[in-house]
Formats: C-alpha cells, structure tokens, sequence
C-alpha cells in the first residue's frame, strides 16, 4: 500500500473514533465546523491551488447555498427539494459569475470576483422582503435522510464526516483525472496549453463551477449545522478566512485547506475564549507560518521532512551534497507567485 | 490532398504606428518545408502568433486547407492540424517529460474533459508519450522531470510535444536556437525524420542547417515579403544578399 493512501486511511479512522473519545458535545460540534471549512476551503482550493485563480469573493456561494435552503424550506418545500435546489441555483450562479470574472486574470479576476460577492452580500443585507435583511433566515430543523435525527452532535458530526468525505474523494479524483492534469497546466502554461488544443477558457469556467458546486455543499452543511444564516455568512470576511485557510495550509495540495481549516477553526474557537484578540493570534500565525513555509504549511513541512532525511543522508556519507534529484511532488510556487506572472 | 495546405493573403498587422505585417502573402503546399529568414525584427515571430491565434491580424486572411482561420480559436485551429514550437522554451518545468507529452496527446482527445478517471491509468496515453519521446531520441528518461534535463534535451522535447499531435502543418519557431553544434547536429537530423505529409514552416537563423533543409524560402524584412521562390532562385537573388549583407 502506498504511503498516501495508508495516511489517508488513518485519517478517517482517527475521524471515524473522534467522537468516541470521551469528548463533550462542543468538541464534537467544532469538529463538525471544521469539517464544514475544510471541504469549504477545498472548494477554493480548486480554483486556487490547482486553477491559479485567486478569488476573493466564495462566501458568495456558501452563503446562495444556505440562503437558498432556507428559502425553499421556509417556505413549504421538502428538505430533498431545497437541498437539490439550493445546489441548483449556487451552482448556476457560478457558472453566470464565472463567465464574468474569467473575462480577466490575475488582480482583476480577483477583483472582480470580490466585486460579485460583495453584491450578493449587499443583496442578502438590503432585499429584507427575501432574506429577512440583518436579522438573518432561521432553518427550522436539520433533515432526516432516512429517518435518521441529525440532531445531535455527534449524528450530525457523523453526517458532516461523511459528506466531506464522499467530496474529497471526487475532488481527489478530479485533481488526479486527465481534467486535473489540464487545469493545472492552464495555471502553469496558459499560452502553450491552448497551443496543444486545450481551451484554457473552458477549463478554467468549469473549474470555477465545480469550485461553486462544492462551496455549495459546504453551505449546505453550514447552514444544516447552524440553522441560521445572517448576511455575515456571504461577507468578505468570509471570503478572506477560506482563503487564508487554503494558503495557510497550502494551496495546490489536497490536505493543505483541510490543514488550514483545522488551524483557523481552533484558533477562533478555542484561542477566542482564552485570549480576546485573537484575530491579533491569527495574523500573527499566518505571518509566522508565511515566513518559514511561504507555500504553505503542508508543503512547508514536507520540504523541512525531505531537508531533513537529507541532512541523515548526508551525515551518513550516503548521498554526496547535490545528489537530492527534485521530486515529482515538489510543492508548487505559491499562487500570489502566479499573480505576477500573468498580470 | 489538392490545394495549399497553408495559405496566407494580403496580411496586415500593425503595433500602434508599427507596422509588423504588411500585405504578406505565402502559400504553402502540403508536405512543403518551407524556410522564413529575416533579420532581426522583420515579424517572424509575429506571423507565427498570427497563424496560431495568439495574435489577430488586422486584416487579410489565413486558411488551412481552404478553411479560415483568423476568427477560430488557437485551440481549434490545433484540432484542425496545425502544430507548433516555441523559440523560448515554453514546458512544464515540474512535470515530466511523459507528463508533458501526455499534455500535448490530451490536447486533441476529449478524455481531456473527463474529471472522474484516473489520468496515470491511461497506459495508452503513456505508451504513445514514450513512443513520441523515443522518436526523439528521448526514449529512456520519460520519468525525469523536465527541470533536470538539459536545453538541448528540451528542445527536443519541445519537437515530441509537437510531433505526437501528429499535425498537417507544423510551425518551428528556431528549433535550434541555443543548442550546441553537436545538439544542433543531431536535431538537425531529427528534422528529416519528421514524415513527408507533414508541411514544416521553419524561423531558422543557423544557415547551414536551415538552407540544406529548406524547399522554398522566404525572406522577411520589415515585415514585408522581399523575395520568395525556391531556395536556389532566393539564394541567388541581389535583394537577399542586400538585407542580410547591407547594401
């Protein structure tokens, strides 16, 4: 078995056991939410990571997710037909922002992206008649697939756990299938991959709706989670936590977001009660972690790993100096690198 | 196949007041070699860009075996036979060479699109990448990245990358630029292999290399058309020995 597949088994095993370890209910919840931010990270990580394109505006699309939902169920619709609808409508709201936003790249994108978003959040802020404005929408109650109660913690955790994992596995496939292959040559060679017969364009918009679709999921489950959605789930702040969480971890790779996603979830959780500013904590992690590991913190520890055996290597008089060779896996420039390139 | 298998009429582009194609006019005929010479900025380059779709020429037109092109996409003018290698080496320097081959097989299959297999499975794209690889003389080494080889390993596999699109008409954007006299000896080489049906349209400043190679010749200056024929007729023309010797 290879290594990556046993690290990732023992991974699920480890979540599978989590609740089961004598945890109160708060501990199993901020599992739960970190779960939620994981695969919502993952979904920016998409586009990203592996697309190149930085998009500061995804709350956007968790936040369609969660309004969406409640809408429909609020409103007589079934749990199935508001999930499936909510989808729907995130999804497409994707595909008509993206057409927009890959009108440019680089800054731009970023900024258009940014723009979008903060107009579906002055949407959700002004239009009272739809979205209840400031006081935001309430979820009467969780669904029960099959009769099962989400309402405890740890059924729900499970019901978290298991989506996350089910969408990691597709993005997982996606990254490795041949469409993986050609999103991230449209990041690395835009020019020379529409020269081999690729349509950068096609690439990067479909990229960019599977990015949503997720983002969607994710909404869901955020708003299964807290049944209640306010205009600050739709926020630019929302925006920039995600972000931070894919870069923070490392974007481009598949556990960097999930990385990212534990550290800032805990941060805010845990540290929040212990120390008022924690966003002052945050900032000063983020800046730590930019300084020692500038492309993130998974491929920040597999170069220190590699360094590290090399060092042994060395010392052992196996290898002389230079014989390291860069591996296939070697971490990609960080996506901001990128944003030079093509501006 | 009858007719050209390129054709390019009155071609015009212009860099604000610049202008770097003025009404250039070449016909290609299918499995032509065909050599473009100019000086430094006489809009080689710019043509290829114009061919390919990275630039759009202001006016004037350009078929591929009757069908025009200046309005359609770069991508679907590669589906339709054209190829093409850069002078600045443009690869996927993390990646390896299989990889980067496989880039180029994908580009004209619709696996391309699919998100769900796994693109290592294909066996069949892989053994097609190390076949293009082997007819380059790159046959053992698919597995290194790109980053360690060498330039004149590169430049190879910038022509594998090309070759295994199998196109009608291929652009060589100085496939020898930078190389060795023995690297260039022996892509040199490589060049005659590339199958007859095959219409090479080549920038080339190595002369030697260049004229043993080419068929018919034409000779960019300012971007305009000087002289064009066969390679004896502009070799032996005054108009070619002014531009490359002064007057």
């Amino acid at each position: 078995m290879n290594r990556p597949l046993l690290a990732c088994l023992i991974a699920l095993v480890l979540l599978v056991v989590l609740p089961h370890l004598g945890m109160g209910d708060y501990y199993i919840n901020l599992f739960s939410q970190i779960l939620i931010f994981a695969l919502f990270a993952a979904s920016v990580n998409l586009i990203v990571g592996y697309g190149g394109m930085i998009s500061l505006g995804h709350a956007a699309y968790l936040g369609i997710a969660a309004y969406s939902c409640t809408w429909l169920v609020t409103h007589g619709y079934g749990q199935l037909t508001a999930a499936l609808g909510a989808l729907m409508l995130t999804t497409l709201v994707a595909a008509v922002f993206g057409m927009l936003a890959l009108r440019a790249t680089g800054l731009s994108f970023l900024m258009i992206t940014l723009a979008l978003g903060q107009i579906v959040w002055g949407l959700a802020y002004r239009w009272v008649a739809l979205t209840n404005g400031d006081n935001g929408m309430a979820l009467p109650a969780r669904p029960a697939p099959f009769g099962i109660s989400l309402n405890g913690a740890t059924s729900f955790y499970y019901f978290a756990l298991l989506v996350f994992a089910c969408a990691i596995f597709c993005i997982w496939r996606m990254v490795h299938s041949p469409f993986g292959a050609a999103l991230k040559g449209a990041r690395d060679q835009p020019r020379r991959m529409s020269m081999l017969g690729h349509d950068v364009w096609m690439i990067r918009w479909l990229a960019f709706i599977l990015s949503g679709f997720w983002a969607g999921v994710a909404g869901l489950l955020f708003i299964y989670y807290q049944k209640f959605v306010s205009p600050y789930a739709l926020s630019l702040q929302q925006s920039a936590e995600v972000l931070l969480m894919t870069i923070l971890g490392g974007a481009g790779t598949l556990s960097g977001p999930v990385v990212g996603a534990v550290i800032v979830t805990l941060v805010k959780n845990v540290a929040s009660s212990y120390v008022e500013r924690w966003n002052a904590l945050l900032g000063l992690i983020f800046v730590v972690a930019v300084m020692f590991m500038p492309h993130g913190i998974v491929p920040g520890l597999v170069q220190w790993r590699r360094a590290a055996t090399r060092r042994k290597a060395k010392a052992v008089g196996l290898v002389p100096p230079t014989a390291e060779p860069p591996r296939a896996d070697t971490p990609r420039p960080a996506p901001d690198a990128k944003l030079e390139r093509s501006a | 196949m009858t007719g050209p298998a390129l054709e390019i009429t009155g071609l015009n582009k212009r860099f604000g007041g610049l202008p770097v194609t003025r009404d250039v006019t070449i016909t290609v005929a299918p499995g032509e070699r065909r050599l473009i010479i100019g000086p430094n900025g006489a809009g080689k380059t710019t043509l290829f860009n114009q061919i390919t779709g990275d630039l759009r020429p202001d006016s004037g037109s350009i078929r591929l075996f009757g069908e025009e092109l200046v309005k359609v996409k770069t991508s679907t003018r590669v589906a339709k036979g054209l190829s093409r290698t850069y002078q600045i080496l443009t690869l996927f320097p993390q990646d390896t060479l299989r990889h980067n081959v496989v880039l180029s097989l994908l580009g004209l299959r619709g696996v391309r699109w699919n998100p769900w297999i796994s693109l290592s499975g294909r066996r069949d794209l892989f053994a097609l990448a190390e076949e293009a690889l082997a007819s380059v003389g790159l046959g053992d080494g698919g597995t290194r990245l790109v980053g360690e080889t060498s330039y004149g390993e590169r430049r190879r596999l910038e022509l594998a990358m090309a070759l295994a699109q199998r196109p009608k008409v291929l652009l060589l954007d100085e496939p020898l630029a930078g190389l060795s006299q023995n690297e260039r000896n022996g892509v040199s080489e490589l060049l005659t292999t590339i199958p007859r049906d095959v219409a090479i349209v080549m920038i080339e400043h190595d002369m030697d290399v260049a004229l043993a190679f080419a068929e018919q010749i034409t000779v960019l200056h300012f971007g305009q058309v000087i002289v064009q024929g066969t390679r004896a007729d502009v070799v032996a023309d005054p108009r070619t020995r002014e531009i490359y010797l002064g007057e």
